[in-house]
This record gives structure tokens, sequence and C-alpha cells, in this order.
């Protein structure tokens, strides 16, 4: 799929305008999900009905961008044919790949779509080579999207030894990143993204300024207080503060946004196919605004990766838009092992 | 943290009002709800998918300008927006002119606004998010927006206005 030495752009798609602010920018994919809990990004509004998708396809088609399809969450026994309707849906739109997690729903796709492009999902949670590579043996899947939790040393590890593209997550609000696996919302909101799409669904949010602060609520429970002029998050508990033993902190994550402009020649040496932007949920202008910079970073880099460096510019515009007070490599750059 | 009850509103504090805000909140509520209903009408309802619509019935919505003091009360209906008195409302958005004006232009991203503290949305979060969507799924330039506001010209005028702030 992607040109020798050359990372793809992987950008987010909330909506038909989304994407085509991903697409004008410089997006060499786009990534989308249909309205329903088929996806992980599944919020009142969002996403893409039969006709936005087939106009999304034929606006990136159009312009030489590709189009994926997550359907990346996991179906239950009572709700299967759900998730195989959709796979079926992206197959007829004609979509470029789709983005699996489920192990059912990926031979589902082999045998009826065998034409059909597989990308594991970072709901996968494939770690290691031999995950990504059990994957490409049984299923066929050419590319798996990497969780965050692996140091760059690590991802070379795996993109040495799988015959499978690699792509990894270059920008976007972090979490706990045990995608695919973890139900810290279920037990507050009753509902986690593996099978409802969504991480603190909005139904179960309320925000609500008092004398103390801008107050997130989740079903009802303190999840985190801003004070006066403090930056706020989203409502997700791995993001919110609580009180251990006598001191109120983030005691599971802090709200960081990654951003590895400075890595990308070592993911092209490394051999990485492409690198994903976080942010369906996000506005078009979102999708403009970070699209431009990176399209710019990654054109800057495949022109000559010994004089590329990172631009005051580009972290200043990306600054801007992101979660949390601070960038990180997240666990990219990690002096431990 | 232990779960607590919700404790009652307090307004918005995150922005200091002017002194054009402290005049213009003693104004009635009602005739600005009037013509932001007409606008939003005009501007609005026949792009609105049918879940949106579904999702707007007999919701009570406020627009509040806090730099400006003004608030703009309004429901959905089956056939539109429709002005209403305060209070009871689903859903209370605040944020300054300015900043209405750069998410009605396109040009700022709301999560952004909320992560600055310029934009607080509070009450039915689903309902807001789903409003906050659905606009973002709208192809409307603001050229278009403002051809379909041609049909009221006073809101034409006001918005020139509060553009200036």
């Amino acid at each position: 799929m992607p040109r020798e030495g050359r990372l793809e752009l992987v950008c987010p798609a909330g909506t038909l305008a989304g994407l085509k602010a991903a697409v004008d920018n410089g997006a060499d994919c786009v990534y989308l999900g249909f309205r329903d809990a088929t996806n992980a990004r599944n919020f009142a509004g969002l996403n893409f009905d039969a006709a936005a998708a087939k106009e999304g396809l034929r606006y990136a088609h159009a312009k030489g961008a590709k189009v994926l399809v997550a359907i990346n969450t996991y179906p239950q026994a009572e709700s299967w044919t759900r998730w195989t309707a959709a796979l079926d849906q992206a197959a007829e739109l004609g979509a470029d790949a789709v983005i699996l997690a489920d192990l059912g729903l990926m031979e589902y796709a082999a045998r009826t779509h065998p034409q059909l492009r597989l990308h594991l999902s970072v709901q996968g949670s494939a770690t290691h080579y031999e995950a990504v590579n059990f994957y490409h043996e049984h299923f066929g899947i050419r590319r798996a999207v990497l969780p965050r939790v692996l140091s760059l040393a690590q991802v070379a590890q795996v993109a040495r030894n799988t015959p499978v593209e690699i792509e990894v997550f270059g920008f976007g609000g972090l979490c706990v990143m045990v995608e695919g696996r973890c139900a810290l919302s279920s037990y507050v909101a009753g509902e986690s993204p593996n099978t409802a799409g969504a991480c603190s669904p909005a139904k179960a949010v309320r925000w609500l300024e008092t004398p103390k602060g801008l107050e997130t609520r989740l079903n009802g429970i303190l999840v985190n207080r801003f004070g006066p002029g403090e930056m706020a998050g989203y409502p997700t508990l791995c993001k919110g503060r609580f009180e251990v033993a006598g001191a109120t902190y983030y005691a599971i994550e802090e709200p960081a946004s990654l951003n590895i402009l400075e890595l990308l020649p070592r993911l092209a040496e490394i051999g990485v196919a492409a690198v994903k932007i976080e942010g369906r949920q996000r506005s078009p202008a979102y999708v403009a605004q970070v699209t431009r910079v990176w399209r710019q970073a990654l054109d800057a880099c495949a022109r000559n990766a010994q004089d590329y460096s990172v631009k005051g510019a580009w972290m200043t515009e990306l600054g801007k838009v992101a979660e949390g007070q601070q960038h990180t490599l997240g666990a990219y750059h990690r002096p431990w092992k | 943290m232990q779960p607590d009850r919700l404790p009652a509103g307090a307004p918005p504090r995150f922005l200091a009002e002017s002194p054009i805000a402290a005049a213009l909140s003693r104004l009635p509520s009602y005739p600005p709800s009037l013509l932001f209903a007409a606008g939003l009408n005009a501007a609005l309802w026949d792009l609105l998918p049918e879940d949106a619509r579904r999702a707007l019935q007999d919701k009570r919505i406020a627009i509040r300008v806090v730099d400006l003091g003004l608030a703009f009360h309004f429901r959905g209906t089956a056939i539109g927006f429709q002005p209403t008195g305060k209070g009871a409302e689903d859903l209370v958005i605040a944020a300054a002119a300015r900043d209405f004006a750069q998410l009605a232009l396109r040009r700022e991203d709301p999560d952004t606004l909320f992560f600055a503290r310029r934009l607080v949305m509070q009450g039915d979060t689903e309902l807001g998010l789903m409003m906050k969507n659905t606009l973002d799924a709208l192809e409307l330039t603001p050229q278009d927006l403002w051809v379909r506001l041609a049909p009221l010209p006073l809101l034409r005028a006001l918005v020139r206005i509060s553009l200036r702030f």
C-alpha cells in the first residue's frame, strides 16, 4: 500500500466534513466508522451512514486518498449479525481496508470477503510479532496498528520480524492504552469501548460549574474538578483525579497528548508503514489543523531525513489543540526497559 | 472520591463579564431568543437529519454569550426551534461571542475551546454532543449561512455588530 520508505499519514474522520478536511490537507488515508457500536468512537451524531460513507469514498478516491473503515469493537452473541452487516457494507462500498479487532469477525472477513484488505486494530492489543504473525497466517492481515505501550526499540523488533505493515500512533490524546481490554468505563458508566464503542458514554457525563471549579461527573460520581485557569480534559476515569492516601491527584494517568514528530526519521528507518492521528471525535477544524502540520513534517522528513528537525511552529500549532498541558513521546521513548 | 450528590448549578465563572454585559443582561431575554430561534430555523432546521431533530424534541436549550451578558432560550419542536423563557434548561452552552463566532466559521474546534475552558456545556451532555457532531457534519460555509439568514436582516445586523467585540 505505501510507497517504499515513505510513511503514510492516516487521519481521523468523524464526519464527511472531517473526511474532506483530512483529504484536502494531505492525508494519505482516512479512517471512519459507521453510526453504531461497531466502532470505538460511537458517539451521538458522529460517524457515517451509508450515503455519507459512499460520498466519502468517492471524494477520497477522486483525490488519491484511501478510506479505511474501523469495525474495531467486539460483537456479542446476540449482536453478531450487526457486525457482519457492517463488514459487508464496508466491502460493498469499496473500502480500501477494514480495521478489525475481533477474531471471529476477522475469520468472517477472510472467508466472506477474501479480496478485502484487513488491518488489525489497536483494539486487538497485539504487542509482539508472534501475535501479529498469528493474524497474518490465519487471516492474511496486511497491517497492524500497534498499541501505544511499546518503546521504539520494541516497535523495531516487531517490524523486523513480520511481513505485516506496521502502523503506529503519532498524535492525539492518550489514555491508559490497554485498548480492547480496558473495561474501566464499565465500572462507573456500565459501558466500555470494547462492546459499546464509547469510553465514558455521553449519557453518563455531566459537567457542572461550581464555586470550587468545573466538575466532571460520571453517573453522578465526581471524577475530576478543574480549578480556575486549569485546562480541562476528557471525562474518562483513567484521567480522573482521586483521593489516594490523603492526597488528590491524577492517580492513574495525567492528561497528555502524544506527539512524536521528532521520531519521524527513526520511524522511517525502522520501516514503519504509517502514522496514525487520533481524534475521530474531534471537529473538521482540528482535523485540518493537525493534518496540515503532519503533512508538512512527513514531507520534510521524506525529502531529507538527515536534516529533518521539528519546527517550533508545528509544535505551537499542535499544542493549541491538544488535550492536557503536556506533549509526550509516550512509551516510544523510555530510558528503562 | 466518594459518590456524592450533584450540587446546585452555578453560572459559569470562567470569563469575566464585560461592563456592557451587565447592562445587556438586564434586558428581557425573550426578544433576542425569538430572533435567535428564527435564525436557527432559517440557517439550520431543514438541514438537520432526522435523528438530530428527534433528539431535540421538547429539549430546552440556552446559549449564553458570556461576555455580552446575552442568553438565548429555545426548545426543539416537531416543526422547528421555538423561543422559550428562562429556566429548566436541559442543556446550557456558554462561551464568549468571539469563540461562538469562531465555531460558527469552523475556524476553531469545540474540544480545543473546552480544554482551554473557553466553552462550557452543562446539562445533557449527550444532547450537546449530538448537536456538536451534527453541526460538524453539515457542510455549510460561512457564506452559505449568511445567505440563509438573508430573510432576517435584523439578525444579520446584530451578528455584524457582535462580531466586532
